[in-house]
C-alpha cells in the first residue's frame, strides 16, 4: 500500500476544518475518505467529540451510505453499473467477466492489491450504456475487450487518477 | 487567423475520450504549425457521435464525429479546421435532424459555451432573468413562476410557484434554497449535463428562488457519482461570487445570496427530498414524515424551496421571456418543455428537450432511430427505476404528466430507457425489487420488508412454485407497499413490478391462453 497511515494529528485538522459548517457530518466523512481512501476507526471517536453527537450517530452515518467505507480499498476502485440501461446494452455480461478478469466478486480487493470492485446503481452516463468507473473517471462503452486493456493499465501504475 | 475548435468537457464525452482526442489536436496542431483555438464546451446531447468536434466556419459551427485520437491527423489532413469534408463529418450542427427538430429552452445554451466563461454566459442572454428578478417585488417573481405553469421536473410534478409562495408567505429569520442534484435514477442525465455544461444556468435559478422567497443560502446536493459536475459547480459558484452574481449585495441589488455545493454519499433515497434534508444536516439519509411540509420546516427547520435542477434551471427564461412564452409551450396542465433523456439500447441516445405531448414513438423512432441491436423494441421504462414499463402498444400515448398517470405510468425525470425484444421482463420485475432493497431508507416497513419479499416471492414465480397463489401474494404487497409506504421509493417500486406483470405475462411463465 502506498497510503500512509493516518495520523490522530491529521484526522484532527480535517475534522476542525469542516467541524463547524451546518450539517458538517459528510463533508468530514468526504475529507477524510478523500485522504485516505476509508474512514478508520480513529476517526470515529474523534468526529462525534467534535460535533458533540454519539459514536453511535457517526457510525449510523458512515453505515448508512454507501460511499464509505470502513476498509483501506485497493490502489484503484472499479465500480460497474448495474442500473437498467446498462442491463439493456449487456451489463450482466460486463460484470461476469469484469469479475472473472479480476478474479473476484463485488466488495472484494484483487490478490495484487490493485483493484476494489464495487457494483453501482447509475453513474449517468445512461447514453453511452454499458459505463464502469475507475476512480473518478467514468468510462463509457465499455466492452471485455477495453476492460482488459484498462485493467493492464491500472495493474501497472500506483495510485489516483491514471486515466485522467 | 487561429481556427476555433469545440471539443466537449463535459463527462459523458469525456467518458468516450474527449480529454485525449483534445490532446490529440493540440499535439497535431502544433506539430503542423496550425494556429488553434480549443475551447471546451459542454455537450450537445448527440451522445453516439461523442467526442463530437465541432469546428467554427463562416457558415456556423460544423461537426465531425465520433473522433477518435487516431481519427485527428486524417482530419487535419483533409482540412478539418476549416469545416472541410471528411467521413466523419456532420455538417452543421445546428442542422442534425436530432438537434434542429428540438424544442431547446432550458438546454439552449449547453454545448454552445464554455461552460465556466462568464463572458459566454453574458453574451447567450444569462443573468436576464435576474436582471428582471431584481427589478420586481418578491411576490410578483413567484405569480411568474406560478403562471408559467411549471411543475416539479423531479418527478412528482408539483407546482413549483405554489411550493415558493408557501415559503414566501412562511415569516422566518432564515430560509433555504435547496436544489436536489441527486439524480439518481437510472436513464436519466440531464441534470448532470446542465451542471457540468451551462452551470450559471442553475445558479440563476437558485438566485432567483433566493430573492423571490426571501432565503439568503442555497445548497445543491450533488451524488457522489457526479463528480464532474461537482468541480464544475464549485469553480463557477467561485467565479459568480467574484463577479458579484452572489454574495452579500447579489448584483448590487442590496440583498444577499450565497451557495454551497454538497456531496452526496451514494444513497438513492437522498433524492427525496425529505431525506436529502436529512443528509444535508449530516445524519442519515432517512424519509421524514410529512407534515411539517418543508416549505414551512425543511433544512434546519426552517423554510424551504426543494427543487430540482431542471425545475431551477427553467426559472431564469420564465423570468427573462415572460411565463406566457415559456407557458405556450406543451398542452393540458403539462406546460412548456422537459429534457427527455434517451438511453438503453437505442442507435441515437443523447438528449431531447422538447414540449410535452410528443410520443414515445417519436423519441424512440424519429429521434432515437430505433434499437441500437436492430431487433424489434420490446418496451421502455419511462421515468426512472421507479417508473412503469410502457410497452410498445402504448408507445403513441402523448408524454404529458396526467396522460401518462392515466395509463398506470409516470413522466417522472424524463429518462426513457429502451429494451430490445431480448429482455426478459421477469428479470426486471426482479431487479426492481432487489434495487429497493438495496435502497430502502428502512424507515417503513412495507418498503424495508415489502421489497425483500418481493424479491423472494419474484423468485418463487419464476421457479414455478404454486404460480398461482404466489402471483395472487405478489398482488397483495404490491398494494400493501404502494398504499403504506412513507415515500415513493416503497410506494412507486411495485410500477415497474406491476406493468411487466400486466404487459408481459408471459415471461412470468404466466399461460396467457389459459388465463384468457
Amino acid at each position: 500500500m502506498t497510503t500512509p497511515l493516518p495520523k490522530t494529528a491529521d484526522l484532527d485538522a480535517l475534522i476542525q476544518a469542516h467541524r463547524t459548517l451546518p450539517g458538517a457530518t459528510l463533508p468530514i466523512l468526504h475529507a477524510i475518505q478523500d485522504a485516505w481512501g476509508y474512514i478508520p476507526d480513529e476517526a470515529l471517536p474523534r468526529i462525534a467529540t467534535a460535533l458533540n453527537l454519539s459514536r453511535a450517530e457517526v457510525q449510523g452515518v458512515v453505515s448508512f451510505y454507501h460511499h464509505f467505507r470502513r476498509t483501506p480499498p485497493g490502489r484503484h476502485v472499479v465500480q460497474v453499473c448495474r442500473a437498467e440501461s446498462c442491463l439493456a446494452m449487456g451489463a450482466d455480461a460486463l460484470e461476469a467477466h469484469v469479475r472473472a478478469a479480476l478474479g473476484i466478486d463485488v466488495h472484494q480487493t484483487s490478490a495484487d492489491g490493485a483493484v476494489t470492485l464495487e457494483p453501482v446503481y447509475c453513474l449517468g452516463n445512461c447514453a453511452c450504456s454499458p459505463s464502469i468507473r475507475v476512480d473518478d473517471d467514468i468510462h463509457g462503452r465499455m466492452s471485455p475487450r477495453r476492460f482488459d486493456a484498462l485493467v493492464a493499465e491500472l495493474r501497472a501504475t500506483s495510485g489516483k487518477g491514471v486515466t485522467a | 487567423m487561429s481556427a476555433r475548435i469545440y471539443v466537449p468537457i463535459d463527462s459523458g464525452a469525456l467518458s468516450l475520450g474527449a480529454e485525449q482526442v483534445a490532446r490529440a489536436i493540440r499535439r497535431e496542431a502544433d506539430a503542423r504549425g496550425i494556429a488553434v483555438d480549443i475551447v471546451r464546451n459542454g455537450s450537445r446531447g448527440l451522445f453516439w457521435l461523442e467526442p463530437l468536434v465541432e469546428v467554427v466556419t463562416p457558415q456556423g459551427r460544423v461537426a465531425y464525429g465520433p473522433v477518435q485520437p487516431e481519427d485527428v491527423p486524417g482530419l487535419f489532413d483533409a482540412g478539418f479546421h476549416h469545416g472541410a469534408a471528411h467521413p466523419l463529418c456532420h455538417g452543421l450542427t445546428a442542422q442534425i435532424p436530432f438537434l434542429a427538430r428540438q424544442e431547446r429552452l432550458t438546454f439552449a445554451r449547453v454545448g454552445l459555451t464554455d461552460p465556466l466563461s462568464l463572458d459566454d454566459y453574458l453574451a447567450h442572454g444569462g443573468f436576464e432573468g435576474l436582471k428582471r428578478a431584481i427589478a420586481l417585488a418578491p411576490a410578483d417573481v413567484v405569480q411568474a413562476v406560478t403562471d408559467s405553469g411549471l411543475r416539479g421536473r423531479g418527478g412528482a410534478a408539483f407546482p413549483t410557484g405554489i411550493k415558493w409562495k408557501t415559503v414566501l408567505d412562511t415569516p422566518a429569520a432564515q430560509k433555504y434554497i435547496a436544489c436536489n442534484a441527486d439524480e439518481g435514477d437510472s436513464g436519466t442525465f440531464s441534470d448532470r449535463m446542465l451542471m457540468e455544461g451551462d452551470p450559471y444556468c442553475l445558479i440563476e435559478g437558485m438566485t432567483i428562488a433566493g430573492l423571490a422567497v426571501g432565503a439568503t443560502q442555497g445548497y445543491i446536493y450533488v451524488r457522489s457519482e457526479y463528480p464532474h459536475a461537482f468541480r464544475t459547480l464549485q469553480a463557477a459558484i467561485g467565479r459568480a461570487r467574484a463577479a458579484g452574481w452572489l454574495g452579500a449585495s447579489v448584483a448590487g441589488c442590496g440583498r444577499a445570496f450565497e451557495l454551497e455545493v454538497r456531496m452526496g454519499a451514494g444513497a438513492y433515497i437522498c433524492g427525496e427530498e425529505t431525506a436529502m434534508l436529512e443528509s444535508l444536516e449530516g445524519k442519515r439519509g432517512v424519509v421524514r414524515a410529512k407534515p411539517p411540509l418543508p416549505a414551512i420546516a425543511g433544512l434546519f427547520g426552517q423554510p424551504t424551496v426543494i427543487n430540482n435542477v431542471m425545475s431551477l434551471a427553467a426559472v431564469p427564461l420564465i423570468l427573462a421571456r415572460g411565463a406566457a412564452f415559456y407557458r405556450d409551450y406543451g398542452l393540458g396542465r403539462s406546460r412548456g418543455t422537459l429534457p427527455f433523456q434517451l438511453a438503453g439500447n437505442l442507435r441515437h441516445t443523447g438528449l431531447v428537450e422538447k414540449a410535452f405531448g410528443v410520443t414515445l414513438r417519436e423519441l424512440l423512432e424519429d429521434f432515437g432511430g430505433g434499437s441500437a441491436s436492430g431487433r424489434p423494441l420490446r418496451t421502455a421504462q419511462v421515468g426512472g427505476p421507479l417508473g412503469a414499463y410502457v410497452p410498445a402498444t402504448q408507445f403513441d400515448v402523448p408524454l404529458d404528466y396526467e396522460q401518462y398517470a392515466a395509463i398506470g405510468a409516470m413522466v417522472g425525470h424524463g429518462g426513457i430507457v429502451a429494451f430490445d425484444d431480448t429482455v426478459d421482463m421477469a428479470k426486471m420485475a426482479r431487479h426492481a425489487m432487489a434495487f429497493c432493497v438495496a435502497e430502502s431508507c428502512g424507515k417503513c416497513t412495507p418498503c424495508r420488508i415489502g421489497s425483500v419479499r418481493g424479491v423472494e416471492v419474484i423468485d418463487r414465480i419464476i421457479a414455478g412454485e404454486e404460480r398461482g397463489r404466489n402471483l395472487a401474494l405478489l398482488d397483495s404487497l404490491c398494494d400493501t407497499m404502494l398504499a403504506g409506504s412513507l415515500c415513493a421509493m416503497g410506494g412507486m417500486t411495485p410500477y415497474p413490478v406491476q406493468s411487466a406483470l400486466k404487459h408481459f405475462p408471459q415471461d412470468f411463465g404466466i399461460d396467457t391462453a389459459a388465463a384468457a
